[in-house]
């Protein structure tokens, strides 16, 4: 264990520091397996999560080859029900969310605000470790007598109860959950620390990269949430084994009282998910339209007033319940597209008269606004009971969750393209990854769209077989078509991480002309992260250190005729850390 | 040390009002509960960090025109490494395992996680290198 000595900086002009003396590394497995180096823990959980979203993203395809055709009998039903659920759970809980909190917030926000590592270095490791054996036990649950879980990602009671669903395959489900709800919350704990005590000096919170700040809201949101889901899986368990009859009428239980205990973590779960992905576009946008962003403040208060709007709007996933308050949640629902408008405008508003270069992260940006803008405008419609009444379980639901999710596996890839100089050292190749996107894009809208008609044309969700007149077949087809492409193209990113790895273009500290203080250390950072650190003078630290003499640009202002028009990507920057 | 405590009372805040709201329109008592969960959740670490922040100087990462020799010294201490957290990984995924398929998974489980828990006890209190 090392004692920083100082605040892994020095006082600037920046001289370099000597490392402090470690003492004996071990190294290899050994070291991995120690490691409470956030660097380290972030690629290893976004290193998981991927490969889970490769194991659950065959499942998906497994589906949609099933749906191809009216009457398959490539599954049979049971089978269906296992694979649409752990579908939905791995992509939801294993995946998604550990991506972002997990690998990227990990990997990222240290190094953004200038922190040596996250703030419990050793509690950062356990959520990892319960992050693991969380997802080890949920996949095992297809190895038990029952198969694994088949109730739906969401659980509904009664269904989930030990008489409907007996078996150690749903209890596997739930001490999976258990475990990644707890390595949820300690990520969080940790993220709220690191952010308000580990910053660098002038750091102040509105000089934070907008990453950071949607971080610490998303950290504050599992902070809300993930208690409520844990504890519920919790009653859940004690009524399968112990007979609680929490969520049984027949032991004076309330069912519905599952759904709300659900939803209350299941929807700020969304804002989990998608506000760290909202955080990675405000980064590459910029970056790559050569303009400071568009309503900082705007950003942030429009990223708070979305989170605090989404803890109360549960009850609009259960207005067929007909026990919700249908005006209450239909309006708070509505309100959450005025700061989402908000962000839409100033993302636009930041690429308007910019330099925009269209390297893989800056398309994966666009992508992830035309997706996410289909998904957001199609929850807008779901956000009306009476539409809701009409479209509930049917696959517009199932489309419009998929648009928004989609958005964000879009902007996932754009992060990974972002920062994998950083994280690595070397590019990952741009030429392919424009094949990628485009793959991805296509395929994700052509999977998405005709689920949309489907609904409207009354298909239900989590059915393994349909009539033939009913006009949804060549629906179906496209739908699995674009699934397919999709597949494919993660085919494509593994070639590319495998011939950018073979064939390695060394990357500079600061390969893309980057603002915020990551792009100030080395690629890969050293151990501690930072020898040296420029003086923070506003939220663009690392622009200023390049460029002193650049003219400020108001960011309302830009006026993109002017000579000092920034070098081409890749060609400069890397004066950041030398 | 202002701005995060006045970010997490206003949460505290707008979630009150929702509350309030919601129990009054809804009189539905578990989301009331969950709502005031999150009300306290936003007032009362926020209102340590603002009464905390009246009382202090601002640190250098609060004030605009603080310099980087201001953040020297020792501000923590960072391992670089700790077989614990994997100890008490492997505890709890037998835990996970024992919930699910039998409770002879439990003791090993439970053994590992009160190892781990003294281990890393043990190497906060000591210090030095690992």
């Amino acid at each position: 264990m090392t004692i920083l000595e100082e605040k892994a900086t020095a006082p600037a002009p920046a001289q370099s520091r000597p490392e402090p003396v470690h003492h004996a590394e071990p190294s290899g497995l050994v070291k991995w397996l120690t490691s409470t180096d956030h660097k380290v823990i972030g690629k290893s959980y976004m290193f998981t999560s991927l490969a889970l979203m490769i194991i659950g993203g065959a499942m998906a395809l497994l589906i949609r080859a099933q749906l191809a055709s009216p009457h398959s009998s490539l599954l049979s039903f049971q089978q269906y029900n296992e694979l649409f659920t752990m579908h939905g759970s791995i992509m939801i809980y294993l995946f998604v969310g550990p991506f972002a909190f997990g690998g990227l917030a990990n990997y990222v926000v240290p190094l953004q605000i200038g922190a040596p590592d996250m703030a419990f270095p050793r509690l950062n490791a356990l959520s990892y470790w319960l992050y693991l054996g969380g997802s080890i036990i949920m996949l095992l649950g297809f190895f038990t007598a029952s198969g694994a879980a088949d109730f739906g990602w969401v659980a509904y009671a009664p269904l989930s109860s030990a008489v409907n669903s007996p078996g150690a395959g749903p209890d596997a489900w739930i001490a999976a959950l258990i475990l990644t709800g707890f390595s949820a919350i300690f990520t969080g704990v940790n993220l709220v620390t690191t952010i308000f005590y580990l910053r660098a000096p002038g750091m102040t919170m509105f000089r934070m990269p907008i990453f950071v700040w949607n971080m610490l809201v998303t950290a504050i949101l599992i902070l809300i949430a993930f208690p409520v889901l844990t504890s519920a899986l919790v009653m859940l368990y004690a009524d399968r084994h112990f007979g609680m009859d929490i969520f049984s009428v027949k032991g004076g239980g309330v069912p519905v009282l599952w759904q709300n205990l659900f939803w209350f973590w299941g929807h700020p779960e969304v804002y989990i998910l998608a506000l760290p992905f909202f955080g990675v576009i405000t980064e590459i946008i910029p970056v790559f339209s050569k303009k400071p962003i568009f309503g900082y403040k705007g950003m942030v208060f429009a990223t708070l007033a979305i989170a605090a709007l989404s803890t109360g709007v549960w009850g609009h996933h259960m207005f067929t319940t007909g026990v919700v308050l249908l005006p209450f949640f239909s309006l708070l629902s509505l309100l959450i597209a005025v700061p989402t408008g908000i962000k839409f405008f100033n993302w636009i508003a930041t690429m308007w008269r910019g330099q925009i270069t269209f390297t893989t992260p800056m398309l994966c940006a666009i992508g992830f606004l035309i997706t996410f803008l289909i998904g957001g405008l199609t929850g807008m419609f779901l956000a009306s009971p009476p539409v809701d009444f009409q479209m509930h379980d049917t696959y517009f639901v199932v489309a419009h969750f998929h648009s928004v999710i989609f958005a964000l596996v879009i902007a996932a890839i754009g992060a990974l393209y972002f920062w994998w100089p950083k994280m690595f050292g070397w590019y990952l190749n741009d030429r392919i990854g424009k094949v990628q996107f485009w793959l991805l894009f296509v395929g994700v809208n052509a999977t998405v769209i005709p689920w949309y008609i489907l609904g409207l044309h009354g298909m239900p969700r989590r059915v393994a077989v349909y009539n033939t007149g009913m006009g949804w077949h060549a629906l179906n087809i496209a739908a699995t078509v674009g699934a397919d492409i999709t597949g494919v193209s993660f085919l494509v990113f593994l070639l590319n991480v495998y011939l950018s790895w073979d064939k390695k273009v060394p990357a500079p500290n600061n390969p893309w002309d980057g603002t915020t203080l990551e792009w100030f250390t080395s690629s890969p950072p050293p151990t501690h992260n930072f020898t040296r650190i420029p003086p923070i003078r506003s939220e663009r630290p690392v622009w200023d250190y390049n460029h002193p003499d650049a003219v400020a640009i108001p960011a309302h202002k830009s006026d993109n005729n002017d000579k000092h028009a920034s070098p081409p990507t890749g060609a400069s920057g890397d004066d950041g850390g030398d | 040390m202002k701005v995060e405590g006045v970010v997490l009372i206003s949460i505290g805040i707008f979630m009150a009002v929702v509350s309030v709201g919601y129990w009054f329109w809804s009189g539905e008592p578990s989301g009331t509960a969950m709502l005031i969960g999150s009300v306290l959740l936003g007032l009362l670490p926020g209102g340590y960090y603002y009464w905390w922040a009246k009382r202090m100087r601002p640190r250098p990462e609060d004030r605009p025109d603080a310099t980087v020799k201001e953040g020297a010294g020792v501000i923590g201490s960072f391992p670089h490494g700790s077989m614990w957290p994997l100890v008490f990984g492997a505890g709890a995924f037998l835990t996970g395992l024992a919930l699910a398929f039998g409770w002879w998974f439990l003791p090993p489980g439970a053994g590992l996680i009160v190892v781990a828990t003294l281990g890393v006890t043990m190497q906060s209190r000591r210090g030095g290198t690992i």
